[in-house]
């Protein structure tokens, strides 16, 4: 009854507001409209929060003390601003000496795992040779094989050799393409030297350059992102094991991850027949765990570009 | 005759590139695996002189599925909760990569919240983590849905999803890898065939079905090797952990632990095998 109202102008005009905000509502292509839109940021949003909500929980525990743990009203923002839960934990973890051995055990481990990686993928990716597509299903079948597997003989064989607690028992297996996901960096190089063009080594070939000598002067500086990528997944992988390193570090050696493993049994230990302080409670382990996680927050915040872009760049999406 | 010389240098240099590699793989890995199957098969003692071992059959893979109750159980819990959580883990991922692939603002951002568990999992922070119960969501059994789904599904379901609710996060936390495998696939699909779908009068959904998941095959197969490779030597595995506690128990020992540990090993491999060649052979029927 309406639109018999209507004179023709007016319901040209409302047709018009309608296809507009039909066309504002669900788009033209039928992924950019804006309901469309509120879909996708409302999911990713509610799966971002899932995602992160045990280390924003981590973090407001972490800054709560006893009183604000018991007290009900209080759930997410501490009453004060409370550091005492980290100056426990730092105490605990014996932080910085810690750290600089997890550097250690680490850092070391990742540069011979990476630097043998770019070896063997550029011989992969540059030369033929026979045996070459065997050997490289042989580098994937490392991949599957379960580390628990080769753990008891390599264990024995290090025990021998009087390695065990030392760093050579990681540095060993990774200088010599065996270490954590080695065939993963392998594939990574491979896939790398197999995209860039092979002109300058040729070119360098025909000056009269030795095949080593290329690889170490031309090949390797255009490896730079390839390089940074599978170091800091390498220390990434090596810095979060914490079974192999409890079993071949004994108790020589020792990670900030496995110090937390052990968390409770240190603070007991520091803090029996002292009445002065504190049980343990949520708010120090909470602490505890942040400060083992902080190096490497602080790590992923400045490079998290390159881990994004070592998916990309390890071409098993097919090239 | 000078060809085939050179050809001949040229593959020698290869091989010179890969020998660490080759060296590598006799030294640590083909020869333990192969000491290990002969540990499973003998009772290792531990000597000042060295170590002795005596030949005892399978008495060790019997000792493991007859006497050691623990082993079973743990190894049945973590096939069931591996069968549970990777296609799980597989859609999660899709989904995610799907809706990170949508023309939005602030991509960056949400790829590095989605990709960090990545790298801050390790297993004392998740203990740590389930400790105090934050890897469910919080408080959603006390949801009238989820009550109601509870109380009417039947023991295997219940079971099912009780579990899911508990570690859902964790499991979430798990496909960091994925999401990006995925999400590099997508955006490196031809736009073309996207448009030519359109033209033909095909629905966001049809084109979802008939041409993103066929092109996404291979990476599925992709993250279902990782997945389990991942999920089955994490180090809060409870079968890891098993097979470790016995390598220093007297009573049991290398040997005990070594066959433990080729059973987990076929077990994995089984399990890789089954589930690559399902998809493989329904991939093939539907896409090819």
């Amino acid at each position: 009854m309406l639109e018999t109202k209507l004179s023709q102008d007016q319901r040209k005009r409302i047709d018009k507001y309608t296809t507009k905000t039909k066309r504002y509502l669900l788009g033209v292509q039928g992924n950019n409209g804006f309901l469309f839109k509120l879909c996708v940021y409302s999911l990713l949003i509610v799966i971002g929060f899932v995602y992160l909500y045990p280390i924003i929980y981590m973090d407001s525990y972490s800054f709560k003390s006893l009183e604000d743990l018991l007290n009900p009203l209080i759930s997410w923002i501490p009453s004060t601003f409370y550091v005492e839960n980290y100056q426990v934990a730092y105490q605990v973890l014996d932080l910085i000496p810690t750290l600089v051995e997890t550097l250690y055990v680490t850092v070391i481990p990742s540069i011979a795992q990476t630097a043998v990686a770019a070896i063997i993928g550029y011989g992969f990716a540059r030369y033929d040779f026979p045996l070459k597509k065997t050997l490289l299903v042989l580098v994937l079948i490392t991949f599957i094989i379960p580390p628990q597997v080769v753990m008891i003989p390599r264990y024995v064989f290090f025990n021998e050799l009087e390695l065990i607690g030392s760093i050579l028992s990681f540095l060993l297996p990774a200088m010599f393409g065996q270490g954590l996901n080695s065939a993963i960096f392998i594939l990574i190089f491979y896939q790398f030297f197999r995209m860039i063009p092979k002109a300058l080594e040729e070119a360098a070939h025909l000056d009269g350059a030795g095949n080593f000598r290329i690889f170490m002067t031309i090949a390797i500086p255009m490896a730079v992102p390839a390089i940074i990528i599978s170091f800091l997944f390498s220390f990434v992988w090596y810095w979060n094991e914490t079974a192999l390193a409890s079993l071949y570090f004994g108790n020589e050696l020792t990670t900030l991850p496995i110090q937390l493993g052990k968390f409770n049994a240190t603070f007991e230990k520091l803090y029996t027949g002292d009445t002065t302080t504190q049980n343990i409670n949520e708010g120090i382990s909470m602490a505890g765990t942040m400060l083992s996680i902080l190096p490497l927050l602080i790590v992923y915040f400045f490079t998290q570009r390159w881990f994004v872009e070592g998916v990309d760049r390890s071409g098993i999406t097919g090239e | 005759m000078k060809q085939l010389s050179l050809k001949r240098k040229k593959s020698l240099i290869g091989i010179s590139f890969l020998s660490p590699w080759i060296v590598g793989f006799l030294v640590f890995t083909a020869f333990p695996l192969v000491y290990s199957l002969y540990l499973s098969f003998q009772k290792v003692k531990i000597t000042p002189n060295g170590i002795l071992t005596e030949y005892i059959k399978f008495e060790n893979y019997a000792y493991a599925f007859t006497v050691d109750a623990e082993f079973t159980q743990i190894l049945l819990k973590f096939v069931r909760e591996l069968v549970i959580s990777t296609p799980i883990i597989i859609v999660f991922s899709l989904i995610i990569a799907l809706l990170l692939n949508q023309p939005i603002r602030m991509k960056g951002f949400f790829r590095t919240v989605f990709f960090l568990p990545v790298i801050i999992a390790s297993g004392p922070v998740i203990t740590d983590l389930m400790e105090q119960d934050v890897t469910s969501i919080p408080s959603i059994e006390n949801y009238a849905i989820f009550e109601t789904f509870l109380a009417n599904s039947d023991g295997i379901w219940n079971t099912i999803l009780l579990y899911l609710m508990n570690n859902l996060i964790i499991i979430l936390w798990y496909s960091g890898v994925q999401i990006l495998i995925f999400l590099a696939a997508l955006q490196k699909t031809d736009r073309q065939i996207y448009e030519a779908a359109k033209i033909d009068g095909a629905s966001n959904w049809e084109c979802f079905w008939k041409v993103t998941l066929p092109t996404l095959f291979p990476m599925i197969i992709v993250n279902l090797i990782y997945t389990i490779v991942t999920y089955s030597v994490f180090a809060l595995n409870p079968v890891v952990e098993h097979i470790q506690s016995n390598m220093f128990e007297l009573s049991t020992g290398y040997g005990y632990a070594s066959a433990l540990s080729w059973v987990y090993f076929l077990v994995i491999t089984a399990l890789l095998a089954v589930s690559v060649g399902i998809m493989a052979v329904r991939g093939n029927k539907k896409y090819r």
